[in-house]
């Protein structure tokens, strides 16, 4: 039964992936499209310093969305699973309808949001708590909004189950051994669920090393991750070959960290 | 032996949405003692160890601890120690660190509290261990690190909730015992809900029966057992033949065609229907006819020996067939199909409410 799954690996996965491996070496024409080559002038135009920062804006900005996302969606989702039935019902619904969100809906919604014409600070001005409306994007900060925004759903997912299962009297337990409701959440409840916060601050993380309308829409280029160029390259520039080298490159860096996070992780395990 | 821990209830109620879990409970319990609420899943036995501990907000009515007004007060300043049913050890402790939890909340100093675990694992036998990982240990030993745990910060109010329930049979006997011994020794007032009579039976100074969030009847395991209030518990704690009669002028009370004298008299008017409760080991077959009172006739209809004790089902023409044990020694020589006659004594014959 292995060969299922290794077949649908292979055609849906590997073969891909080394059909853009083989394009990241192929000659590029100008102004045309590209031929079957082996070159490194791609890579060769990677390894320069514009795009090595890229690559650590994107890896440090998708790294700072993950945690956003799991300090808000991990005690969302623990006093969610611990609400009365009705209410927890209706929450988790209207948080999972946010996943029927296209990425470009959700980008252009947060630039009215928050620019000056028809955004939140108006409701300030209108409050007295400010002078005059400001545009609060593009900057960094909307960027890491829109990002965590999107990924926030996913992140609830994947806490979801385990929480669920949580043994109530676990807490409970803490709880008739002294620890206030806060304290037991901190001494028990996340020391328990280190593995799977540890899972959903990973999957963040990938999924928003991969998003590109966010940072296009609301950032200014200097806080344009690297997936942004990736796209401009392919649809615009026409630029395959380089844009297939800096997917894989992409594609290597998040492996690299997904593996360094789970390192230390398992560390800090067999020390405690 | 200090006496505190002494814990009143009044007029205790929960209700969940339209379900009374607990309908009025007044309960007064001596410090010291070992306290059990036994009775059939769905009684309300562990949502009332629940309100004690905090864990659930009573409805109306109000929890007393050594004449402290506690109803209110949030489950972690309290003052009690629980076990519950699923032992919840945390799992990201070792057994050491599970025993300590307790002491590092409330902030005791390190050698202190490194002593105090010492101190516990071996009181419960399982010194050496405390750098074991909960994963490690057996069902046994898990259960003992939950009671030290719960005991860690000498609590005022031990609560156990089905503590051994997760054991096999033999290992679970074994326990009780321990925990009895370890509970004289403390003298630390402990309430444990069960719904197992042997366990009540083994362990307790005071059994409170409860059915349907009520209490049935209240007192030591044995004068539960020998004079039950109610049918219930007659029925529930060990086993019964119920005989169904009607009180007489003369005091007595007839069952079918026979005449009954009763334990301690009788208090009903007469042509009341009285339900008596004998226990099978206190009746007794005879072949001898003139055995009249307080005796019914019946055909054997089974005989079950098991080498330790044996019954006798007989057909009185009763609703059910009466039981009669005893040991094997003493039997009577009767077979299937045997006409005999069941005695049973006045004493033994304990008037029980319907």
């Amino acid at each position: 039964m292995l060969a299922i799954p290794v077949a649908l690996l292979t055609v849906f996965f590997l073969i891909p992936l080394g059909m853009m491996l083989a394009a990241s070496f192929y000659h590029r024409i100008s102004g045309g499209f590209y031929e079957p080559a082996f070159e490194l002038d791609s890579w060769r135009r990677l390894f320069s310093q514009v795009f090595i920062e890229r690559a650590g804006f994107s890896i440090a900005i998708s790294l700072l969305a993950g945690a956003v996302c799991i300090a808000v969606a991990f005690p969302f989702t623990y006093f969610l699973t611990r609400m009365k039935r009705r209410p927890h019902v209706a929450l988790l619904i209207l948080v999972l309808s946010a996943l029927s969100l296209s990425e470009v809906i959700v980008g252009f919604t947060w630039s009215v949001l928050l620019g000056r014409a028809a955004g939140l600070s108006n409701i300030l001005v209108w409050l007295g708590l400010m002078d005059e409306a400001v545009a609060y994007q593009p900057s960094f900060l909307a960027v890491l909004l829109g990002l965590s925004y999107i990924a926030f759903p996913y992140c609830v997912l994947t806490l979801y189950p385990s929480l669920t299962r949580l043994d109530r009297e676990v807490t409970e337990a803490a709880q008739t051994l002294g620890a206030s409701p806060w304290r037991t959440f901190w001494t028990v409840v996340v020391p328990i669920s280190r593995p799977i916060i540890l899972a959903g601050f990973l999957l963040v993380f990938v999924f928003t090393l991969g998003s590109y309308l966010i940072a296009a829409i609301l950032g200014r280029p200097e806080h344009w991750t690297l997936s942004v160029f990736i796209s401009d390259q392919a649809s615009f520039n026409a630029n395959v070959p380089f844009a297939a080298a800096m997917a894989i490159f992409l594609t290597a860096l998040s492996l690299i960290v997904v593996g360094i996070v789970t390192l230390i992780e398992s560390r800090t395990r067999s020390l405690a | 032996m200090d006496a505190r821990g002494g814990l009143r209830l009044e007029g205790l109620v929960k209700r969940f949405g339209e379900v009374e879990a607990v309908a009025g409970v007044d309960l007064e319990l001596p410090p010291g003692k070992l306290i059990s609420f036994l009775g059939p899943s769905g009684c309300g036995k562990t949502t009332m160890l629940r309100m004690i501990a905090g864990l659930e907000q009573p409805t109306e009515g109000r929890v007393y601890l050594d004449e402290q007004d506690i109803t209110d007060r949030p489950p972690h300043v309290r003052d009690i120690g629980m076990v519950f049913q699923t032992l919840a050890l945390f799992p990201h402790l070792s057994v050491g660190g599970n025993i300590a939890y307790g002491m590092r909340i409330r902030g005791v100093d390190g050698a202190k509290t490194r002593a105090r675990v010492e101190e516990l694992l071996e009181l419960v036998s399982l010194g050496g261990l405390g750098e074991r990982r909960i994963s490690q240990l057996s069902g046994g030993q898990r259960q003992r690190v939950a009671t030290a745990r719960a005991l860690a910060l000498e609590p005022r109010l031990f609560l156990l909730d089905e503590p051994l329930s997760a054991l096999d049979a033999n290992l679970r006997e074994q326990l009780q015992v321990e925990l009895r011994l370890l509970q004289q020794k403390l003298g630390i007032t402990t309430i444990m809900v069960t719904h197992d009579q042997r366990e009540a039976m083994t362990m307790s100074d005071l059994v409170v029966v409860m059915e349907s969030g009520r209490i049935e009847q209240v007192g030591p395991p044995l004068d539960v057992y020998r004079r039950p209030a109610t049918a219930f518990v007659a029925r529930f704690i060990g086993s019964t033949n119920l005989l169904e009669g009607r009180a007489q002028a003369n005091g007595r009370v007839r069952v079918k065609d026979a005449e009954f004298e009763v334990e301690g008299g009788l208090s009903d008017h007469e042509g009341d229907r009285v339900v008596i409760s004998v226990r099978p080991e206190e009746a007794h077959l005879t072949l001898d006819e003139t055995a009249a009172e307080n005796a019914l006739a019946g055909t054997v209809v089974f005989v079950r020996d098991l080498g330790e004790l044996f019954e006798c089902y007989v057909d009185c023409g009763l609703e059910q067939n009466v039981v009669v044990a005893g040991s094997p020694r003493d039997r009577v020589a009767v077979e299937q199909g045997d006409r005999v006659w069941v005695r049973f004594p006045p004493e033994a014959c304990v008037v029980v409410r319907a």
